[in-house]
């Protein structure tokens, strides 16, 4: 547990219900994070776990519901989305860097171009953040180049460069070998004690136990179960926290 | 001592097979391979040596190489010609420019064209048209690819003058080229006048400059969530691709003649330029399209996620992927449209090949001598042909096209 956590809510879901089509995705999902919390969503495959961290960024829309990040309330008004992502990282499953550029201008990337930086300064930041994840001297190569772990922890940098109040990580480590598993923990771990807030989708029950305020327990679009690491690991409610968590930790 | 020399010995690389090896390898590695090395062997060498001697024997060149202005530049007045070697120069010194700055291809490139200007201001025949006067001027073009790649290299000069000064040159030399109504020293010439390879040059390069941007446009626009847009651009593109480029030069040259009231005539070969232009046009945007759906989902989804804007996720990361991802397609799109610009003989445009064939309609004893022209033009067709395939694959190369991806 982190304790950085304050009182002041920066994210608030009320009763938010998303579609695909006819398929009910999420069927009224109420959250308060507060900042410097990290939070941790954990669920079957196809709970709505993914659908719910990018409605926080509108990388998908919600259909009812109130959601308000940062104090600005998510609506159909363009500058509020541009505004909420430059407020909110995103780190995703499959990396998802930019092949086409070096580490270094995957970085520098957004904060010239979004948060109007000068050059040298973006360039500063980017190399203070990649010296911060551990591979400064990948600055000039090609993402193609990188290992998985190298390049999601490149992402982590990317988003942070955006210098974001909240951070959003969807399966971060799904992708990777085992062996590269552990230095993107190192790194989120280490964000989480510097007291970012995060909203973290993973099935790294280590990592909960070390660094999670709040965990979630998603099934079939709903939030079936809520609590603190310690609640959730020794005193499940549900039959259905119970039966998920016992088949994730045998391995 | 001997164990190193052992060691060394085992880790030599494979060497490269000597010539007897491949010969055995690759002409008599079966009774199969023999016996087809045995009956191809002789007529090759027999189609080889005739060829050879026929060139050097047999063939007439003077019909090639007594006329090399008018396969240049057509009938442009003689007198006149002095502005299309300005012109000419104003691009050989951008290029040189360009070498300075940006090194890598251009050098190459600016290298061959120094070294064909240096060749043919030495060459040590006597030729009318090759006069003391035309050899300094192509020596001089020498010099100036220099003096531009010495400009280039200065320090506070940057890209972006560079590209300025690309997209002034054309528009100087074509002022240039066409002169002003009632201008002393710059009269109007009618592009009725011009011709040879300057014209196939002025519908290549135009038509590629022109029609790629189009061509993003209009790839853009197919994919818009505008209806409007899109059923513009799709019309646009499919009705282009279904009509053959002949017809779409007929259309231009005639009836947009037609239509358009005749104080407001546009010259005719600005009208082939335009036909050749959107059907390049067409194309290169089917070309793009397919790009832009190659790039993953995930590649926009990241570019939002730092809070690009539309415009800027397209600007930075989708239309660069893409336009890597296709740009084989797209030169190769581009090397058609170098050949394709032969048509405009059709609606009576004396470019590069239809100059050939008014020399050989000139005189009956030129009608003899079809095939050296027609081989002459089609050798010089090849050369930048390939040319432009060579520089895709050295583009390719630097840009990482399959190794990045
Ligand atoms: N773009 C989409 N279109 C249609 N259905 C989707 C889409 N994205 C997700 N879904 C469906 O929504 C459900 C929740 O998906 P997701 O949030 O990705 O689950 P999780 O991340 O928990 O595995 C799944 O049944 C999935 O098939
Ligand atoms: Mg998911």
């Amino acid at each position: 547990m982190t304790e950085t956590t304050t009182n002041e809510v920066i994210i608030s879901c009320k009763g938010v219900h998303k579609w695909f089509g006819d398929f009910h995705a999420l069927r009224g999902i109420d959250m308060d994070v507060h900042k410097g919390e990290v939070i941790v969503i954990f669920g079957p495959s196809g709970s709505g776990k993914s659908t719910f961290i990018r409605t926080l960024n509108r990388l998908e829309e919600h259909q009812e519901g109130d959601i308000i990040v940062d104090g600005i309330e998510l609506s159909h008004d363009v500058r509020n989305i541009e505004k909420i992502r430059t407020e909110t990282g995103m780190v995703f499953q499959q990396f998802n860097l930019f092949p086409h550029l070096s580490v270094l201008k995957n970085i520098t990337l957004a904060p010239i171009w979004v948060r109007k930086w000068p050059k040298d300064k973006a360039e500063k930041v980017a190399m203070e953040l990649l010296e911060r994840v551990g591979i400064p001297e990948q600055a000039q190569k090609f993402p193609g180049n990188l290992s998985g772990g190298q390049q999601q922890r490149v992402a982590i940098a990317r988003a942070l460069a955006m210098q974001p109040q909240i951070m959003l990580f969807d399966e971060p480590t799904s992708a990777l070998d085992p062996e590269m598993i552990k230095e993107v923990l190192d790194v989120m771990v280490e964000l989480a004690q510097s007291g970012m807030t995060m909203l973290v989708v993973t099935h790294e029950m280590g990592f909960a136990r070390a660094v999670a305020d709040r965990m979630y327990f998603f099934d079939e679009g709903l939030i079936v179960e809520s609590g603190t690491p310690h609640d959730i690991f020794h005193n499940p409610q549900e039959d259905r926290t119970k039966l998920f968590l016992s088949q994730i930790l045998q391995h | 001592m001997a164990a190193t020399e052992v060691v060394q010995e085992t880790k030599r690389p494979p060497q490269p097979p000597g010539l007897l090896k491949w010969i055995r390898d690759n002409l008599f590695s079966s009774w199969g391979n023999t016996l087809l090395t045995i009956v191809l062997l002789p007529i090759t060498v027999f189609i080889l040596f005739s060829s050879i001697r026929w060139m050097f024997v047999g063939a007439d060149w003077r019909v090639v190489t007594q006329f090399p202005l008018l396969y240049t530049v057509g009938q442009y007045p003689r007198d006149e010609i002095w502005r299309v070697g300005i012109g000419l120069s104003l691009i050989i010194f951008m290029l040189g420019a360009s070498w300075g700055k940006w090194g890598g291809l251009l050098r190459s490139i600016s290298i061959a064209f120094s070294i064909v200007f240096g060749v043919f201001a030495l060459l040590p025949v006597q030729h009318p048209e090759l006069d003391l006067g035309m050899r300094l001027y192509l020596g001089a073009n020498v010099l100036l690819i220099l003096v531009g790649y010495w400009i280039g290299r200065i320090q506070y000069l940057k890209g972006g003058h560079i590209v300025i000064g690309w997209s002034i040159t054309p528009i100087l030399a074509i002022l240039f080229l066409s002169g002003f109504e009632n201008s002393s020293t710059l009269p109007a010439v009618g592009t009725t006048l011009w011709g040879g390879l300057l014209v196939t040059f002025l519908l290549a390069a135009g038509g590629i400059v022109l029609s790629f941007p189009i061509g993003i446009a209009l790839a853009l626009g197919r994919r818009s969530s505008l209806p409007v847009v899109s059923a513009f651009s799709t019309i646009f593109i499919e009705a282009i691709r279904g009509v053959p480029l002949i017809t779409i030069l007929f259309m231009f040259s005639i009836i947009l003649a037609l239509f358009l009231p005749s104080e407001s005539r546009i010259d005719r070969l600005v009208r082939s330029l335009m036909a050749v232009t959107f059907f390049s046009a067409a194309y290169s945007a089917e070309n793009v399209r397919g790009g832009l759906q190659a790039v993953p989902h995930g590649q926009i989804e990241a570019a939002k996620a730092v809070g690009m804007s539309n415009f800027q996720t397209m600007l930075f990361i989708t239309m660069p992927q893409a336009l890597r991802a296709v740009l084989p397609a797209i030169v190769g799109q581009f090397i058609s449209l170098f050949k394709d610009t032969t048509l405009v003989v059709i609606v009576g445009i004396n470019d590069f090949l239809g100059i050939g064939r008014s020399i050989i309609n000139s005189d009956p004893e030129f009608m003899q001598l079809q095939v050296e022209v027609y081989l002459f033009i089609a050798v010089v067709y090849w050369i930048f042909c390939y040319l432009m395939s060579l520089a895709s694959r050295r583009l390719e190369a630097a840009m990482g096209v399959s190794s990045r991806l």
